[in-house]
């Protein structure tokens, strides 16, 4: 047996572990923060792993969980990583697999993100599960992490059905000492034995399985009872909490020398016993939890002899994340004591002027290049229908005007093009296009809509940390595979009018947009040039040239490009070692100040 | 030195500053060292530029996010960053500041000594020095986290500091860091 590890890991990193543990035969997923550290791991181990195994970026979250529900119907042990907003792609097969189950252990990775840090929503994934009628573990810890990864696979083929593992942002994105076995769980044998009653789900069947899956129910309860755990303390005040929230609650009772008893919830369904226990010992209970009041419900249902605060008595907030200060402020607010925090009054003061510094896009990003061109030509007489990816940021240079889902940006073009005056532009990126925007491209060409589709292709998924995609022709594991082709798939679903620019080229980039304005129906413009990042790893800058500032004249017109190379100081604008010479800030009226200097490579 | 049971520090700095790097050398030490250690980052969606904030918890099994006004030293790679993000900083606490100023794309900076006298009144000492100055006197501008994590060293009693230093950076770059460790921990006493 080999020794125990200790090491200091971000809970992604954990996670992976455990998967990698626990024997798995198939990873797949789609890149979503704070889920998408998990993949790259397991595929950097793939080749050395003991065992095949087979990792992949799928093209979207609902074809992983499909990926992953065909090793895990052959009875192999598959994984599916996502972030919460990609589980409502993945809603379909998620919500009929709970019905048929799987053979092999099947676990759903699904991170939330409580304060949306990066992300559209706050939906608590947690209801999914509940939803779905399938179990749930809410890890608190990286530790518990990796240790819940594992049990989720015994757990998953005990029942024979999906777990969802749903850990949030401060424990995915959080690093802790995390103690690992090392020792690998053999993979189990492939086999599928057909059987239309379980795998075949027309209406006759389903009816079977649905009795089969709320039958499950209880046994569920009963075996997860075990992961929750009860503290009683001496006084009357009870507390109920999960997830990270029980760490908060630990720290915010030593802080306050409170003597609460405290059910911390692990796994859901829940258990009712250890309520009617703790419901028992107190006069007050306290739920604790981010989000929806899913453990408060259960309380509310179970404990109806005590009073129950939380959410629904305006003591815990539903939106955004806890923090240790909010549970004692909950605490405090609940016992009737003072909860102020000493802030020193100048400290405040100079808080409220301090300059924002929100995400902007890198210096010699190509989309800045692209969204000058397009304000530059469309101005305000279009509507910009944005998407999901880095870009989402030109709502800073006032060309996205929308951000729903991935790939609404063109969805929504038939519903705008249809009843709105203006131009209607839709932009979105190669990753996007091709996770949910292939269908509603075809959509859009099917209906008749009038849209200019702008494609910010950088060759990459950006944002989420340089994921390949199918356009890229390479694969997870860095295998050269397929290049799916773009032009030819847009050309082949009818569009007629395709061109593809190279921002950089801002003359020709504007020409391209100029052309399209006067044009009808669905237009394509391919804005394609390498994400700055990868082209500054790779080297292709070299040749570009550096800018500097020595003609400014502190019109501060440049300013509006949102450029972190440049900034304004009383000596005008200075340019710093960022910038990689794109060009950008030389054109037009206001940007002939910059002058060009060759730089020394 | 006696051996610490608990060190609640923030690092924070504008993105591509390496506050995460420097946190994460500080959690090897510490895990080397046999401590209980936790962190979070908190970061925008965009790759560069924007808001890094860090939270680093040694000797402790909570969780990862330090309460307000509890943390035993901030460090802030950037002035106004640092000053964002005081508050947490306990009144008995330290805030180690780097002086010089990255302004933000389109906005006007306020002056420094503003930020530096804020800073004095929130916490009981103020260790304020131009670190960007020093990592170029080290020789590389990017060793600026490991100048500043020089000079929080002398906060804490871990001895593996300069080994974590050591296992991250690529070999070419570890004479400028070691140069830049050393040059931030005497910083303290010019300062």
């Amino acid at each position: 047996m080999r020794q125990a590890y200790r090491k200091y890991l971000l809970g992604n990193e954990a996670i992976a572990q455990g998967i990698l543990e626990s024997g798995v035969s198939l990873v797949a997923g789609y890149p979503g923060t704070p889920s998408s550290e998990i993949i790259p791991i397991i595929a950097q181990n793939a080749e050395s792993y003991e065992q095949p195994l087979h990792v992949e970026w799928s093209v979207n979250e609902k074809v992983a969980v499909e990926v992953a529900a065909g090793a895990a119907y052959c009875n192999k042990r598959a994984a599916v990583t996502m972030k919460h907003v990609g589980l409502n792609v993945a809603a379909d097969p998620f919500m009929t697999l709970a019905y048929t189950g799987v053979t092999g252990g099947l676990v759903l990775i699904v991170v939330d993100d409580p304060g949306c840090h990066s992300s559209q929503n706050e939906q608590d994934s947690r209801r999914y599960a509940q939803f779905a009628k399938i179990p749930c573990l809410d890890p608190s810890t990286p530790q518990e992490a990796y240790e819940l990864t594992k049990y989720a696979f015994n757990l998953s083929e005990m029942f024979e059905i999906p777990v969802m593992l749903r850990p949030t942002t401060r424990v995915s994105h959080a690093r802790a000492t995390v103690t690992t076995t090392g020792i690998t769980h053999a993979q189990r044998p492939a086999a599928f034995s057909n059987n239309p009653k379980r795998w075949v789900m027309i209406p006759k069947h389903a009816r079977g399985r649905h009795v089969h899956l709320n039958a499950l129910q209880p046994q569920l309860r009963a075996e997860l009872a075990l992961l929750n755990q009860l503290k009683l303390g001496r006084s009357k005040l009870g507390v109920v909490t999960g997830g990270v929230s029980a760490k908060y609650v630990e720290e915010a009772v030593k802080r306050l020398k409170l003597r609460s008893s405290v059910l911390k919830v692990t796994a859901y369904p829940i258990e009712e016993g250890l309520i009617k226990t703790l419901a028992e010992n107190v006069a007050r209970i306290l739920v604790i939890e981010e989000l929806e009041p899913v453990i408060e419900e259960q309380v509310l249902a179970a404990a109806p002899s005590v009073h129950v605060y939380g959410k629904h008595t305006g003591h815990v907030p539903r939106e955004s994340e806890l923090t240790v200060d909010r549970v004692m402020h909950s605490f405090e607010t609940l016992l009737g004591r003072s909860t102020d925090i000493d802030i020193p009054v100048a400290l405040s003061a100079v808080e409220d002027t301090l300059p924002p510094r929100p995400p902007v896009l890198c210096a010699g990003c190509p989309h800045r290049a692209t969204f000058y061109a397009l304000r530059k030509v469309f101005k305000n007489e279009a509507v910009y229908l944005g998407d999901i990816g880095c870009y989402t940021l030109g709502v800073y240079l006032r060309t996205i005007d929308t951000t729903l889902c991935m790939g609404a940006s063109i969805g929504m073009s038939g519903g705008f093009s249809e009843v709105c005056d203006r131009k209607v532009i839709s932009i979105i990126g190669d990753s996007t296009f091709i996770h949910t925007g292939v269908p509603a491209l075809i959509n859009a060409v099917y209906n008749g809509a009038n849209v200019v589709l702008v494609i910010l292709d950088n060759g990459t998924t950006a944002m989420t940390g340089h994921q390949p995609h199918p356009c890229t022709g390479i694969t997870a594991t860095g295998s050269a595979t397929f290049p799916t082709p773009m032009e030819e798939l847009i050309t082949a679903i009818g569009v007629n009018n395709l061109q593809v620019v190279d921002p950089y080229n801002v003359f020709e980039t504007e020409e391209a947009f100029g052309n399209a304005k006067k044009g009808e129906g669905v237009q394509v413009i391919i804005a394609r040039r390498p994400c700055v990042i990868t082209a500054k790893k790779a080297g292709t800058l070299l040749a570009m040239n550096r800018r500097d500032s020595s003609a400014c004249e502190n019109c501060q017109l440049c300013n509006k490009l949102f450029c972190p190379a440049m900034s304004y100081g009383e000596e005008g604008a200075s340019i710093s070692e960022d910038c990689v010479g794109c060009g950008l800030c030389e054109h037009g009226r206001a940007y002939h100040c910059h002058r060009r200097q060759q730089t020394a490579t | 030195m006696s051996r610490m049971s608990k060190f609640d520090c923030i690092i924070v700095g504008v993105g591509g500053q390496g506050s995460i790097f420097a946190s994460r050398v500080l959690g090897e030490a510490a895990l080397r060292e046999g401590y209980e250690i936790t962190s979070a980052e908190t970061h925008g969606m965009a790759q560069r530029g924007g808001t890094v904030e860090v939270h680093v918890r040694l000797g402790s099994s909570y969780g990862p996010l330090i309460p307000l006004r509890t943390a035993d030293a901030i460090v802030g790679l950037e002035p106004t960053e640092c000053v964002r993000f005081a508050r947490y900083v306990s009144p008995n606490g330290t805030a180690i500041v780097n002086t010089c100023p990255i302004p933000a794309p389109g906005i006007t900076y306020p002056p420094v000594s503003t930020l530096i006298d804020v800073l004095s009144l929130t916490c009981q000492r103020v260790i304020a020095y131009n670190a960007t100055k020093l990592a170029l006197e080290a020789g590389n501008p990017k060793t600026l986290n490991v100048v500043m994590l020089g000079t929080l060293s002398r906060f804490l009693s871990l001895s593996t500091l300069e080994e974590a230093i050591a296992d991250y950076v690529p070999k070419k770059a570890l004479a400028a860091n070691l140069k830049a460790f050393r040059l931030g921990k005497n910083a303290v006493d010019s300062a």
